[in-house]
């Protein structure tokens, strides 16, 4: 069923977030610390568990699909909530700050790529 | 016309669906026939919604761009942390940890790697720009990485919306920068087989850039950067708030 799917994402995510929470609490910053990237990790481990996999029938598993295929839709709307009235005042920074990061990364691949090779002989 | 206005109001999510498949629709359109598949549709239309945003914020007033006017306070629910953070979670299931592990130690570093190297970069710029607080300046830093790093980071340590705006703003240039420059540098950077998109996939962590960039280099290394790219925004979550956020914090009591 569909809403099996659903539920184990669910889950998943309620389990992250009260862990990354407790997380927080526990090296005293005052935040959720990780609460969706461990959520993450907890679907992907839950999702490749042989026990589970009877969860995961296409009916099951088409209500994970479904979330994964709204995230775009839902950063659209996302954008649409932020108060960019307040970021245009200052808006060099984001453009920097991409084009930098960019830059960055793009110069590092063939650098990785070297140490990968050279990792496989 | 006022009923039918007060029924779009009450019904206010619903109504969210209907504006969000429009400004996709339009975007889709636009990137087929205006920009001819040289940019995203994704991309477009979180370009269009930051712009809406900004008129929201110019009519309304507030702090919630758009979501501010009644008629489309859907969104504000929709692009809310609670679904935000749901489907986030619901794009890991794309992922195989037996692919990951096929991928190498490389693949899993680049990954890494590609969050801390964005993240140094946008703080520094940050600081640059006369930001002095570690949670600005690490909500920017992770907005370097991905639009989705940068908010959650910011919802994390609690952020000013103009500064989640900013780094929603930072990653939006990085994809689509991803998007146009990488046909164009493929080349000079060797990106021309599995393992290089792997890496490729890991630095670059945007996942609707890096999926439009390869499809525009070469369709074949799509799955290769998709499949590393699908845990960065993972990787961001789980380090920007935490590990990163705290060495802000540390490097801020040296200085």
């Amino acid at each position: 069923m569909v809403i099996y799917g659903v539920g184990l994402l669910a889950a998943c995510m309620l389990v992250g977030v009260i862990l990354g929470d407790l997380l927080g609490q526990l090296i005293g910053v005052q935040a959720n610390v990780g609460g969706v990237g461990i959520a993450m990790l907890l679907l992907i481990w839950v999702t490749n568990a042989s026990r589970f996999k009877v969860l995961l029938e296409p009916p099951t598993s088409s209500g994970i699909n479904f979330w994964s295929a709204m995230y775009i839709p839902i950063v659209i709307a996302m954008a649409a909530k932020q108060n960019v009235v307040a970021a245009v005042s200052s808006g060099w920074l984001a453009v920097i700050a991409g084009v930098a990061a960019v830059a960055v990364s793009f110069a590092m691949i063939p650098l990785l790529a070297r140490l990968g090779r050279s990792a496989d002989e | 016309m006022s009923t039918v206005v007060a029924l779009l109001e009450a019904n206010s999510l619903v109504t969210a669906f209907v504006v969000v498949a429009l400004i996709l629709a339009a975007s889709n359109w636009l990137a087929t026939r205006i920009f001819r598949g040289q940019v995203h549709g994704s991309a477009i239309a979180i370009t269009v919604g930051l712009l809406l945003a900004y008129w929201g914020g110019l009519v309304g007033g507030g702090s919630k761009g758009l979501a501010d006017i009644s008629f489309f306070s859907g969104l504000g629910v929709l692009g809310g942390a609670m679904f935000r953070d749901f489907a986030i979670v619901a794009t890991a299931f794309g992922a195989e940890l037996d692919a990951l592990k096929r991928a190498g130690w490389v693949g899993a570093m680049s990954v890494v790697l590609g969050v801390i190297l964005s993240f140094v970069v946008g703080a520094v710029v940050a600081v640059g720009f006369g930001f002095t607080d570690a949670v600005s300046i690490s909500t920017i830093g992770a907005g370097a990485a991905t639009y989705i790093v940068g908010p959650v980071t910011g919802t994390a340590l609690g952020a000013d919306s103009g500064v989640v705006a900013l780094s929603v703003a930072a990653g939006l240039v990085k994809a689509i920068l991803v998007m146009v420059a990488t046909p164009l540098v493929a080349k000079r950077i060797g990106l021309d087989n599995p393992q290089s998109a792997l890496i490729y996939g890991g630095l670059m962590g945007t996942t609707s850039g890096v999926a439009a960039g390869l499809a525009a280099t070469d369709p074949k290394l799509v799955p290769y950067g998709a499949m590393t790219a699908t845990f960065y925004t993972g990787v961001g979550c789980l380090l920007a708030p935490s590990l990163l956020y705290l060495a802000v914090l540390y490097l801020q009591q040296l200085f």
